[in-house]
């Protein structure tokens, strides 16, 4: 079983430098984290990996700086790590990113399983998975809430669809897109971090992927316009519940739980 | 003395609404059934005769004046949180809420403190110092907690292996006395060698000796990085013998905790909150601030290095806010997970030298099994105060469960002393350890407290019946 993760290396605060030019986040300011949702897909990946044995390969797209990130997820326990870093993959949007990950993928030999984070907490479009799988013409299921189980063939799993819930039995290769607190993250551990001190981490760059059209990639193939960027403003919305108290403490109930506040 | 108290009369209530207000007043059955207990209904249930929420410190002298005329008892209320059944009107009279005195003043940077009304949440306090790059350090697990509770009762909590207690943290106090005088206690000063330390005698009396209405807070720059480690064990000895290696390295840590894997699968079980580590009979869970990055990465370098030479599995690094909130999360919710679990909880909050930690959890546990009672080891340990929950299974009688509890808690506290230990390290004695409280500390410290109480108190009008008994 061959697991590939893709993650990505977010600002680790909720203040986003944007550049005003081109409308692009700037990635070299600021303190960094691993993507949140991220974490729950490599974890997914691990106990996967658990159960029916196999690799986990984290797969990255951004600046030499992602080692970092990639160095954490050893110390989670993925097996190797591969970093697509270019100058020309630079300012892509959901489109040009999604193609070099499927490119980078397919250079380093496929996957039967993609698993990635249901979105990330700076692009926050939740459509790269989902893009990936496309571009590898693979079926993918997106926010995915559970693993319901999974073997060597195909992995089954619960989307929770407002209305519905759909189960769905997806046959390898596949990619699906985990939702944040599915699972607990395990933590890095100190002995993984001793013993893969000086593993290497694999750097690809534009002269690595199989397809060599540079308007595939980066600024120059993202059609996306970005007219303007700016942190929504904050709601303080007001909700009344009514009823009789035991309707009301349903509500509420039902309320935070659905927000995951409790 | 005193006792036995004036019954309420209507012309009381009535006089206690003329200087309040009537709508913020509740007498007899009006009064929510919350306000009879604190969090542990287990060290008594008691209702008050009238239930009053006041707004300042003039309204609180006039109450505490006319109850001391009328030789009515009356008892201080913050958030309710309190586990040793402090705030509650054992001998009737009036409960005195003053959690709608929650005043925040602005920060005084110059000072490097802040100032807030007894009825402010400790969480909004922390809040209030972040948002001016200052921290209150003290950091019980209930952050729903009034900052007058935690001042009243000396609160203590995870962080008090680096920073100390609530009472490191107090300034100064303004407080009602039992006779309706508004007292200050000591000011906005570093030092005071000004007559007795009233101020800090204050701090921690549970509300036995006045009725606070402000109190001035130090803070500290706040720590600009921080991480949170995780060191499983095969065995809780193994990992009680860690404790002072931890200790020993050059570098505080902030908190140290643990927990055994059997009280982790009850927060799990009972509160779907999971816990990241799954290796190990018992953990360790060590928390370090720091000021760099560096000097934080040579603290974690140094402390998992200590924990592997000495028997831990591996030493889990949890660097990020969220990382570090599965962790505390779940330490969080053990008595929340322990309530769930089981039909009743007794607590030993026992404190013992931090040379003598080891040698009391491997005890403790044996001397509760040897009662039959469940018992769960956990809490503060980086300072010696180990919180022994005994749980009673859904099996036991009343009677089984009251003798086997008492029993324990006799044998438990006689171990705390005899390693040097104290009877309370941070819940207090209020009603829940009154039983057990002079035949630990001895007939003549028995005789100063009853000194002091009527020093401050000499009609034995508030909170009566709690720390010390008059009869």
């Amino acid at each position: 079983m061959k697991i590939i993760v893709c993650m990505k290396q977010v600002p680790a605060g909720t203040k986003v430098d944007i550049d005003p030019e081109t409308g692009a986040m700037k990635r070299m300011s600021g303190e960094t984290r691993t993507n949140p949702y991220d974490l729950f897909a490599l974890e997914t990946a691990l106990q996967l990996r658990e159960q029916l044995g196999g690799t986990v390969t984290v797969l990255t797209m951004g600046p030499p700086q992602a080692e970092e990130m990639m160095r954490d997820a050893y110390t989670c326990g993925a097996d190797d790590a591969v970093i697509l870093s270019d100058r020309k993959f630079a300012g892509a949007d959901v489109l040009a990113t999604s193609y070099a990950l499927a490119q980078g993928i397919q250079v380093i030999g496929g996957a039967d399983l993609i698993i990635c984070g249901r979105q990330t907490t700076d692009g926050d479009t939740a459509q790269v998975g989902p893009a990936i799988a496309e571009h590898l013409a693979i079926p993918h299921a997106a926010w995915v809430a559970e693993v319901v189980s999974a073997d060597e063939h195909a992995i089954c799993v619960r989307q929770d669809l407002v209305s519905v819930s759909q189960i769905s039995r997806i046959p390898y290769p596949c990619l699906i897109t985990i939702d944040k607190d599915t699972c607990v993250p395990r933590l890095p551990s100190y002995l993984l971090k001793k013993a893969t001190a000086d593993r290497p981490i694999r750097i690809l760059g534009f002269s690595d992927m199989s397809d060599q059209d540079l308007s595939r990639y980066g600024l120059i193939g993202s059609p996306t316009q970005v007219e303007r960027m700016f942190a929504p403003p904050v709601m303080e919305r007001q909700v009344v519940i009514e009823g009789t108290a035991e309707e009301k403490a349903e509500k509420l109930f039902s309320i935070l739980t659905d927000k995951k506040i409790i | 003395m005193a006792y036995p108290y004036k019954k309420m009369t209507p012309e009381d209530f009535d006089y206690i609404r003329s200087v309040t207000a009537p709508e913020r007043v509740w007498v007899g059955s009006e009064i929510a059934t919350e306000y009879y207990r604190d969090e542990m209904p287990e060290y008594g249930v008691f209702p008050p005769e009238l239930y009053v929420e006041v707004l300042n410190k003039e309204e609180v002298s006039a109450i505490m004046a006319y109850a001391y005329k009328e030789n009515i008892p009356v008892v201080c209320r913050g958030a309710g949180t309190g586990l040793a059944g402090g705030a509650t009107c054992k001998y009737g009279g009036i409960m005195l809420s003053v959690m709608r005195m929650n005043k925040i003043f602005p920060v005084d940077h110059k000072n490097q403190t802040i100032t807030a009304e007894p009825g402010a949440l400790l969480i909004d306090i922390q809040a209030a110092a972040s948002a001016e790059g200052l921290f209150y350090p003290p950091d019980p697990g209930e952050k729903t907690a009034s900052i007058g509770g935690n001042v009243i009762t000396n609160a203590g909590g995870m962080k008090a292996v680096r920073y100390g207690l609530t009472r490191d943290f107090v300034r100064c106090i303004e407080a009602v006395l039992p006779d309706g005088s508004i007292m200050n206690f000591s000011s906005n000063v570093v030092k005071n060698t000004t007559g007795y330390d009233i101020k800090d005698l204050v701090i921690g009396s549970e509300g036995t000796l006045c009725i606070l209405t402000q109190v001035t807070l130090k803070l500290l720059p706040a720590p600009t990085c921080t991480c949170t480690l995780v060191m499983p064990f095969k065995s809780l000895e193994e990992c009680a013998d860690m404790v002072p290696k931890v200790l020993d390295l050059p570098f505080v840590p902030t908190a140290i905790e643990f927990l055994e894997r059997e009280l982790i699968d009850i927060v799990e079980r009972n509160l779907n909150k999971m816990f990241p580590v799954k290796q190990g009979e018992a953990v360790l869970i060590v928390m370090y601030d720091a000021s760099s990055k560096e000097e934080l990465d040579s603290a974690v370098e140094a402390a998992a290095e200590a924990a592997l030479a000495n028997g831990a599995l591996d030493c889990c690094i949890a660097g990020t806010p969220e990382r570090a909130g599965s962790v505390w999360a779940v330490r969080g919710g053990i008595l929340e997970g322990m309530k769930a679990d089981s039909v009743a909880q007794e607590e030993c909050d026992v404190v013992v030298p931090r040379s003598r930690i080891a040698e009391y959890v491997k005890a403790a546990k044996k001397i509760a099994l040897s009662h039959g009672i469940r018992v769960e080891p956990c809490g503060h340990c980086g300072d010696g105060n180990i919180h022994t929950e005994m749980l009673r299974g859904s099996g036991m009688s009343d009677e089984e469960w009251k003798t086997a509890t008492h029993e324990s808690l006799t044998e438990l506290y006689a171990l705390s002393k005899e390693l040097g230990g104290q009877l309370s390290g941070e819940h207090g004695i209020g009603n829940g350890r009154i039983a057990f409280l002079e035949e630990f500390v001895g007939p003549r410290m028995i005789q100063l407290y009853k000194a002091i109480k009527l020093a401050f108190d000499d009609k034995l009008i508030l909170n009566p019946g709690k720390i010390i008994e008059f009869h």
